[in-house]
């Protein structure tokens, strides 16, 4: 599977605004839908509600990129995306706002760098990863 | 209230630490003449080796090789050889590459010049190899 590697970063962008309102309004039923769009990625982040609107409404308009990329280090970045935001949906709608918080603080940290400098941290972890087992994908 | 502190400081921080990965990607910076692990790179040559290591999974990787290979052929005595580093994890070790690309720039000793994590700059490039080849 490969990806126009444009999507995954416009993706990233609405989650950071995502998490941006679920910070500030403490809803933990918001992040569990972005739960649920992070478990829908790391089967194929093509067809999350985010990467749909990429494909049908933004990249229409854009033009061919310049190249694919593999979608092993994307699909790997959203469950590590999933993981973290799990956490967040538990402590919101468990009364543990703090663990919702920080949790969330980190998931927002982790799209905002990918949305705005293209640095996917769970792309390098899955490579870094991947480097010490000694395997490819 | 609190949400709103946790937004403002996570991203005035992310915005240093993206501001500083962005600085130091692609930098080439000069690497202590280390010998490179012998059988790695066959006959040194005559002139400067662009060393690559790259990954099948690796995005940045592309342009990084059209860098090289631009260089290459608009240089005389520059090559570009690309190693894939998970078929050489102990090379990649023994040379500290952590994160991919990482480009070597190798003089005609066989030793290590200068490296850059990420994608160099064309121009940059260029002028460290015309300065490792007249060394």
């Amino acid at each position: 599977m490969s990806l126009d590697p444009r999507g995954p970063r416009f993706s990233a962008a609405i989650t950071t605004l995502l998490f941006i309102v679920v910070l500030l309004t403490g809803s933990g039923w918001l992040a569990l839908f972005q739960a649920l769009v992070f478990a829908i990625g790391t089967y194929d982040p093509r067809r999350t509600p985010w990467g749909l609107i990429y494909r049908y409404l933004v990249a229409p308009r854009l033009g061919p990129p310049d190249g694919r990329e593999d979608a092993a280090p994307v699909r790997f970045a959203q469950g590590v995306g999933l993981a973290f935001t799990v956490v967040a949906v538990a402590g919101y709608l468990s009364g543990a706002t703090v663990v919702g918080l920080a949790a969330s603080g980190f998931a927002l940290a982790a799209a905002f760098l990918n949305a705005v400098f293209g640095l996917c941290l769970g792309c390098e972890a899955y490579l870094l990863i991947a480097r010490l087992r000694g395997r490819t994908t | 209230m609190l949400g709103l502190v946790v937004v403002v400081a996570v991203l005035t921080t992310a915005t240093l630490g993206g501001l500083l990965y962005r600085s130091r990607s692609g930098r080439l910076t000069s690497a202590s003449a280390a010998e490179l692990p012998p059988g790695l790179l066959d006959g040194a040559g005559e002139g400067v080796t662009l060393l690559h290591f790259s990954s099948a999974t690796c995005g940045p990787c592309r342009q990084v090789r059209a860098v090289c290979t631009d260089l290459s052929t608009a240089m005389a005595g520059v090559r570009h050889v690309e190693i894939d580093a998970d078929e050489h994890l102990d090379a990649a070790r023994e040379l500290d590459i952590w994160r991919l690309p990482t480009l070597l720039v190798v003089d005609r000793r066989g030793r290590i010049a200068q490296r850059a994590v990420g994608v160099p700059d064309r121009a940059a490039l260029s002028a460290v190899v015309s300065e490792v080849l007249a060394a």
